[in-house]
């Protein structure tokens, strides 16, 4: 059976604008960042939150041979519209987070809020992906 | 690092303007600005991209946050109307009518209290529990309310 979850991957529109803002703005790690010529120069690039397990890969959206030309662009679209998807995190301090990820220019969708399920905010990355972190009550 | 954004990057960011600051004094010019567009070309822009005008998206989205405030809040409904940012409790009562079959009133009766129901984070409510533009038609009055 399946053992254990290891890589989320999310699109982003820049994968060099997405490592600045993954490492300096959110604090997370890069984890690999390799290059592969025989692959079209495919670059593989994660990162993950220090102390846990789990990476995030960062990947580039691709044109042919992974996909045709418009198909590339609907996901770009997609991607840009917010509708390519979004990671939950957890936090010890919602408020205390805020106020850091915001003094580092964040884009913040919601300002912490008290939720049936406790409190948490809303931000974006550059490209629309779609954040929340959650202080459980 | 100078990255080319996405057009529709920019009307996200104007929806997501209207998801926070719903409660405010919000209309169409404001979140024109957030895009940095015209509001003629701003409005065609954003209907060409999320399927619907703007006016239409933030009340409707006004609703929504009324629904849920009547779900687990005991506020009134004319506080209600207030926190989210319209000012005719009439015009809302039409609208909330229009969108969701019921009175806000008989809204509130008919579901359980809060603590029964499971807990969705917040931003999945929103995007699911927004009443849908085919079911709130009118919405003029209450968008000039």
């Amino acid at each position: 059976m399946l053992k254990q979850l290891t890589y989320v991957q999310v699109w982003v529109h820049d994968q060099d604008e997405a490592l600045a803002f993954y490492t300096d703005k959110l604090g997370m790690e890069l984890r690999e960042d390799v290059t592969v010529p025989e692959m079209g120069n495919f670059r593989w690039l994660s990162v993950g939150v220090p102390g846990q397990d789990v990476s995030i890969t960062l990947m580039a959206i691709p044109g042919p041979p992974v996909f045709d030309e418009d198909t590339r662009k609907q996901i770009q679209d997609l991607l840009a519209k917010g509708a390519a998807g979004g990671l939950f995190f957890t936090t010890d301090d919602v408020r205390s987070a805020y106020e850091d990820l915001k003094g580092r220019g964040v884009e913040f969708t919601q300002e912490p809020t008290e939720q049936p399920y406790g409190l948490d905010a809303g931000f974006r990355d550059a490209s629309g992906n779609h954040f929340r972190m959650t202080q459980a009550s | 690092m100078t990255t080319l954004v996405h057009p529709a990057r920019h009307l996200l960011r104007a929806r997501d303007l209207a998801d926070a600051r719903y409660p405010d004094d919000l209309d169409v010019p404001a979140l024109a600005r957030a895009a940095r567009m015209s509001p003629a070309h701003f409005s065609r822009e954003f209907r060409r991209t999320f399927g619907e005008p703007p006016h239409r998206y933030l009340l409707t989205r006004r609703l929504e946050r009324a629904a849920a405030l009547l779900r687990n809040t005991d506020r009134s409904v004319l506080e209600i109307c207030l926190d989210v940012g319209l000012q005719s409790v009439g015009s809302f009562t039409t609208a909330f009518g229009r969108a969701f079959g019921l009175s806000p009133a008989a809204y509130r009766a008919a579901h359980p209290p809060a603590a029964t129901r499971v807990r969705i984070p917040t931003c999945v409510l929103q995007a699911y529990a927004r009443p849908q533009p085919s079911t709130n038609g009118e919405d003029g009055r209450a968008r000039r309310a």
